[in-house]
């Protein structure tokens, strides 16, 4: 997390609050990136490192991850901030997301590392803001828990660390 | 991104509210992938109007006609309209119901005549009724070069490895709005830049039969990802099929979207053409104990050789397919506890008939199919416990997809011999 604050120091991008502690309550970052969805939302961060299958990864009328062997097996991203690597597997990806958006489970917002085809259509038609191509990987700057706002017209993501946990 | 004349007429209305929401879906998409601009392309291959229980019930408030749900979910507008023919000339790929077994399948008697209206809006919209996950055995196949815009990973891997046409995964809303506009961003694999390879293959052992592709492609998937492999060595010229099961593979164990063959794919004449200015990031070696792994590997879930299902045509089989299977079971009949479905297009299975290979398939006891198959469908016979398969994508998915399910996977005249015998003899030689 160190080396990502200081990456993002380099470009002036961090606006943390004064603290001993790196990861403590109330930190804050902001990453500036891409508008991909226009919007504004605040919500809880859910994170993985990893890439996400939609056809047969998610279960869109839940809003959950059921790829087996997936670190986020079984969460749910519903109304949270769902930060990811990108898209990965069958050319559904789209049409699964679409569908959380139609079943109320869909994320409140998609911040993302790997542009691709899938991710790109997925994010457009679920229509939550989505931010991507930010100054640091966010899925190494941002933790599961964390409060985050993704603004996607301005395409930047403020972080608030809830550390320690 | 910036508009051609023609593109801008389209945005501002001037073809009409259904052509006007897909260029609006389109800049929104092309925006999201970052390009500037638009391709024109008249190969489109998707499921435009595809319609399921929850969407004809999420729309129902607007009356769901198949031309509404095309308007408001296809082409994500918040209004609907009607709907013109297509521009680009449009493949309508497989689905998840067979059209005379459905029953038997077990599909629900409401997604059977979803499926059948749905067919009819595409139909009706001049969209070419293939059905099949293989448009290039069923007469759509793309010449070098040319810019498409398909969906299916597996086709979308075998147009632009083995014939250097031109795609990106595109998904069901991209496809519906190409079908309307004949447009599609230039992003990605569209671009020349895009298409060199990123992974040296070494094959230092010898790959020559539809088994053997199949297992390069899963091992080869699995360790480069999304990335662009370039194989080099020891293997003779692939066939279409081979081509077919190396790229369904790769693109199931990974996410391999295009490949090079030196001295055998159109873009890899030598290994400089392959790579272009960049070097291979790494090289990977596929030798006789990465080939006994990988063949462990897809069948670490056969435990028990008592064989009660045979499944082929994934993907859907060529009609060469449809004549070794034939071939093979001329005069045999299928052991009395094994059912056997072979899938393929309407247009396959329509030439098996005629040459009269439908008819000896099925003279042993094997049923011909179209249109899905059992991971799509998620239909096996009753009582299934135990699958035959010659392809390494089906083999991945089936046992993820009906539960508890065994496999096994090997070549196809293995596969037919467990279906004649009922029990699974098959061994890496």
């Amino acid at each position: 997390m160190s080396d990502a604050e200081s990456d993002a120091s380099d470009d002036g991008a961090v606006d943390a609050a004064t603290s001993d502690d790196p990861a403590a309550d109330g930190e804050t970052i902001v990453l500036e990136g891409r508008s991909v969805v226009g919007g504004y939302v605040e919500a809880e961060a859910l994170v993985t490192e990893g890439t996400i299958s939609g056809w047969g990864g998610v279960d869109p009328y839940e809003g959950t991850i059921i790829e087996t062997r997936h670190e986020l097996t079984g969460e749910c991203f519903t109304d949270k901030v769902l930060v990811f690597r990108g898209a990965k597997g069958s050319s559904g990806w789209s049409s699964i997301f679409h569908t959380t958006r139609l079943a109320d489970t869909a994320p409140a917002a998609m911040v993302y590392e790997e542009t691709t085809t899938k991710v790109a259509l997925g994010a457009v038609v679920t229509r939550a803001p989505a931010v991507t191509d930010l100054d640091c990987d966010p899925t190494e700057v941002i933790d599961t828990g964390d409060l985050v706002a993704v603004d996607g017209d301005a395409g930047t993501v403020t972080v608030t660390k809830r550390g320690g946990d | 991104m910036e508009l051609t004349a023609d593109e801008e007429a389209m945005l501002a209305g001037e073809e009409g509210p259904a052509v006007q929401a897909a260029m609006d879906l389109l800049v929104r998409y092309g925006e999201a992938l970052g390009a500037e601009r638009f391709l024109d392309t008249d190969n489109v291959a998707g499921v435009p109007g595809m319609v399921n229980q929850f969407l004809e019930g999420y729309y129902a408030d607007g009356g769901a006609t198949h031309e509404e749900i095309f308007a408001r979910h296809d082409l994500d507008a918040d209004e609907s309209f009607e709907i013109p023919e297509a521009k680009a000339k449009t493949s309508r790929l497989q689905g998840t119901v067979e059209p005379d077994n459905w029953e038997s399948f077990g599909t629900d008697p409401e997604d059977a005549r979803l499926d059948r209206e749905s067919e009819t809006f595409a139909s009706d919209h001049d969209v070419e009724i293939l059905k099949t996950c293989t448009p290039y055995h069923a007469g759509n196949l793309p010449s070098y070069g040319e810019h498409c815009a398909w969906m299916e990973s597996s086709a979308v891997v075998f147009i632009n490895s083995v014939i250097g046409a031109r795609t990106n995964v595109e998904g069901r809303e991209s496809t519906s709005a190409a079908m309307l506009t004949g447009k599609i961003p230039d992003y990605g694999l569209h671009r020349e830049e895009n298409r060199y390879g990123t992974h040296r293959v070494d094959v230092d052992v010898e790959v020559d039969s539809v088994m053997d592709w199949g297992m390069l492609g899963y091992f080869v998937g699995e360790r480069v990802q999304a990335d662009k492999p370039v194989l080099v060595g020891n293997y003779g010229s692939p066939s279409r099929v081979e081509y077919k099961h190396f790229g369904a593979a790769a693109a199931t164990s990974g996410g391999v979207e295009l490949y090079h063959v030196v001295g055998e794919t159109p873009e890899a004449d030598t290994v400089e053409d392959a790579f272009g200015p960049t070097d291979p990031v790494d090289v990977l070696t596929y030798d006789e104990a990465a080939r006994q792994q990988t063949y462990h590997e897809l069948n670490a879930v056969g435990d028990d050789r008592d064989v009660d299902f045979v499944m082929l045509g994934c993907p859907h089989y060529s009609i060469e397919q449809v004549r070794t299977v034939s071939r093979l079971l001329e005069g045999e009949t299928l052991d009395d506890d094994v059912s056997l479905w072979l899938f393929s297009s309407r247009k396959v299975g329509e030439q098996a008939r005629e040459e009269g290979h439908a008819q000896v398939i099925e003279a042993a006891g094997g049923e011909m199919m179209t249109d899905t198959c059992s991971a799509m469908s998620q239909a096996v016979p009753p009582g299934t416990d135990v699958v035959a398969m010659d392809s390494a994508k089906q083999t991945h998915y089936l046992p993820a997809m009906v539960d508890g399910v065994e496999a096994w996977f090997g070549t196809t005249r293995e596969v037919v011999d467990a279906a004649i015998s009922g029990t699974w003899e098959g061994d890496l030689e």
